[in-house]
């Protein structure tokens, strides 16, 4: 009867799919996104942010990057930036989601707990060659160019997120850089940071520990090349901050610069993702000349 | 009175000689995206970066000439078996209409930055519902000839058909779904975890649906009809149609190991992808015990060679698959290279072999004439295989590098190299990688010119005959 009847056969076949179908792809809608995985500090994409998303999707930034940082040691050590790894109610206003497949680029899930300040971001998008030299990404200087705000409202209201006219004035004169550094900077912020402030709680040691250079010296460089140079060049010489050869700041002020950061020059805090050994080790690495 | 004359067959034409065009833009757009990636100053900004590209490079392929030598295949085989003529014609020749407008349409608007992001669903909606209604419209022309048809019996080729029928309708709407805010923008009707997760249901069994259930259903059909033997075993090809339908489905979440999906989908989607080990061999033993005491034919006649390696492809593709899919590996390899070179295995290899073979055994028979050049058609396939070879090789080379680089450790829990460490060690696989595909396309190349000469050898004698 089977063989010979293809209206019996195609019902069959239907019923057949929808067996898994049901059980791993509908059956899901009923715990994920529910009040069971959901994070109270997780916020919606302000409309600035939510366009810079769209752009984000625009340029087919998820064919190299990921946003998932999955519950991997070396996941969480590589791309977690001490929010860990991914949890799933961090992406309930993500419409779509984009986890991505392949890390031709570092995943971003948590790029804006990175200490990464929006000229650091700008040079990035338009010369990546220029902060990163081996770099294989595209330059993105075509993104200064004024954003287009039309549907920056109904957006908002489509996607069901509060906001309020001061949220649409924030529009008002960005570009579409502006939009996606605004994006980078959001993502993977909303979730509480573990290890912020256990640096800062730390009794400060007053005076540099770490006199002997040599002894340090290679583990301060990797800290250095890995955190620094991007913004500082690799030999200290200065891009986009300023050059640190031959400094003339006192070792306890280098500390307080780079624990704390300086907002008016756009000196990012690093308390969070380097503890007190490290932070002195490189401060000890910039003074390597003057030692 | 040649006997093919019953059978409606332009459009079988007109879907082979637009599905090849499609391919060859893919493979094309394939190596010039694999050539941005060793050298970055090659993205010619906006419309030609490589994030606008690789959606297009995908798409051409898997659409373009995957879908549309399918239905090429699908209008010729289905005629075949149920010994009817094609339902509507007209439809047909419709269909390949709105078939090239779509994927015309889909070039620009992705190069336009028209974009879902969803993988192999990246078109906008608009574009999506002339997909669906394509496909559709093609599936009541074969259903319909099937339903009339002269045949009683149903062999296994038209079962898997109509699966691929039912199953891409499904997989295809559902994951479509989305909140239109203007013509060129929409926003998917599911959020964050529930949309990877339906995403990866979909492309993990468009897989299935689209690059496995279809040339099943040609190699079944040609390579009978190539080598002159029955069928091995019709009724394990029965029993591993069945499982084959019913395991994949299960599957898809072994795309999103150690992510937020819950982990009882990530642990079913491990057990079902290696229980599909058994299916997809039925298929491959049935085509290896079909050859039984004929293996000189891989000497002696070229399209069994396309066939058997092809099937062999689908075999070793097949089992690296389902170890993919295990939890410590996937950690190992999951977001490295070794997944590209994976997938080109399963397209370059296994799709395209069979699909290769079925044409040129397609052109003959249309065209009531021998192929123009066996010599070129056996170059084809060296260029091919050692193409693609060359190409897989690397990746999983370059995967396995680079998967290890990002995990080592220092004894103090701190990582041993920088991201930009990783990559560098990788940048020479790229470049050995474009090479590859200029050898594919290389190949790609005589079979185009071997196809064209054979229609036109064919034309020429049909006009001397008359």
């Amino acid at each position: 009867m089977l063989e010979k009847n293809p209206v019996i056969f195609i019902i069959l076949a239907f019923v057949v799919i929808m067996i898994g179908t049901t059980i791993t792809m509908i059956a899901p809608f009923k715990w994920i996104n529910s009040d069971s995985d959901k994070i109270a500090e997780v916020k919606p994409y302000t409309p600035l942010q939510q366009e810079g998303r769209d752009l984000y999707m625009r340029e087919g930034c998820n064919n190299c990057h990921s946003q998932t940082v999955r519950t991997l040691a070396a996941d969480v050590e590589r791309y977690g930036n001490g929010g860990g790894y991914s949890k799933s109610g961090e992406f309930v206003y993500d419409r779509p989601h984009l986890w991505g497949s392949r890390r031709t680029g570092p995943d971003l899930a948590r790029i804006g707990l990175k200490p990464l300040t929006p000229a650091w971001h700008k040079k990035h998008m338009e010369n990546p060659q220029s902060v990163v030299p081996a770099s294989n990404m595209p330059s993105y200087a075509f993104l200064n160019q004024p954003l287009d705000t039309t549907y920056s409202e109904r957006k908002m209201k489509l996607l069901k997120f509060p906001y309020t006219q001061a949220d649409l004035d924030e529009l008002k004169g960005k570009s579409e850089m502006d939009a996606i550094i605004a994006y980078m900077r959001k993502l993977g912020t909303d979730i509480p940071v573990k290890n912020a402030g256990a640096a800062v709680q730390a009794p400060v040691a007053q005076s540099n520990p770490y006199t002997d250079l040599k002894a340090v010296e290679e583990e301060a460089k990797a800290i250095y090349k890995q955190q620094c140079a991007s913004c500082h060049g690799e030999k200290r010489e200065g891009t986009l901050g300023p050059a640190l050869k031959g400094s003339t700041k006192s070792e306890t002020d280098l500390f307080k610069i780079i624990s704390q950061g300086s907002t008016a020059n756009g000196m990012p805090a690093f308390s969070s993702s380097l503890d007190e050994q490290k932070i002195w080790k490189l401060v000890t690495y910039i003074k390597l000349d003057t030692k | 009175m040649k006997a093919s004359t019953r059978y409606v067959d332009d459009s079988v034409k007109g879907f082979i000689t637009w599905s090849i065009i499609w391919g060859t833009i893919a493979v094309v757009v394939g190596i010039v995206i694999s050539l941005q990636l060793a050298w970055p100053q090659l993205n010619v900004a906006p419309y030609l970066t490589y994030g606008r590209l690789r959606p297009i490079h995908t798409n051409a392929g898997i659409f373009g000439w995957g879908i549309g030598s399918f239905i090429a295949m699908f209008f010729y085989i289905t005629q075949r078996l149920t010994k009817t003529p094609l339902w509507s014609p007209k439809l047909a020749r419709v269909t390949l209409w709105i078939f090239n407008v779509a994927i015309a349409s889909a070039a620009v608007t992705l190069a336009m930055g028209i974009n879902r992001t969803k993988e192999y669903a990246e078109l906008e909606w608009p574009l999506a519902i002339v997909v669906a209604i394509l496909w559709v419209l093609f599936s009541i022309n074969v259903f319909m000839t099937i339903l009339k048809r002269k045949e009683e019996q149903m062999y296994i080729s038209l079962w898997y058909i109509m699966a691929a029928l039912v199953g891409v309708t499904v997989l295809y709407v559902v994951n479509n779904l989305g909140m239109p805010l203007h013509l060129f923008k929409s926003y998917s009707a599911f959020a964050g975890t529930n949309d990877a997760n339906v995403q990866w249901w979909y492309g993990h069994n468009a897989v299935a649906m689209v690059l496995t259930v279809p040339p099943l259903a040609i190699f079944y059909y040609f390579l009978p009809k190539i080598t002159n033997n029955p069928i091995y075993s019709h009724r394990m090809g029965i029993i591993a149609f069945w499982s084959l339908i019913f395991m994949y489905l299960w599957t898809g979440a072994h795309h999103l190991l150690w992510t937020p999906v819950p982990d009882w989908i990530q642990t079913v989607a491990m057990a079902f992808s290696i229980m599909l080990i058994a299916p997809s061999w039925g298929a491959v033993m049935n085509g290896y015990l079909t050859m039984n005491g004929q293996w000189e034919k891989m000497k002696s006649n070229y399209l069994v060679k396309f066939m058997i390696v092809g099937i062999t492809f689908y075999g070793l593709q097949t089992l690296q698959g389902p170890m993919q899919a295990v939890r410590s590996f996937s950690a190992f390899i999951h977001y490295t290279d070794w997944v590209p070179g994976h997938v080109h295995m399963g397209t370059m290899g296994w799709v395209s072999m069979i699909l290769f073979g079925a044409t040129y055994y397609v052109t003959t028979t249309l065209s009531d004439t021998e192929i123009y050049s066996i010599k070129l058609a056996n170059a084809h396939f060296w260029l091919v295989l050692v193409g693609q070879l060359i190409y897989s090789i690397t990746m999983w080379i370059a995967g396995v590098q680079q998967g290890s680089m990002l995990l080592a450790t220092n004894p103090d829990g701190t990582l041993h190299y920088s991201f930009m460490e990783t990559m560098i060690a990788i940048f020479p696989y790229y470049k050995i990688r474009a090479i590859s595909g200029f050898i594919y396309l290389a190949g790609l190349a005589l079979f185009i010119y071997n196809i064209y000469k054979t229609f036109q050898k064919g034309a020429e004698s049909s006009v001397a005959k008359a």
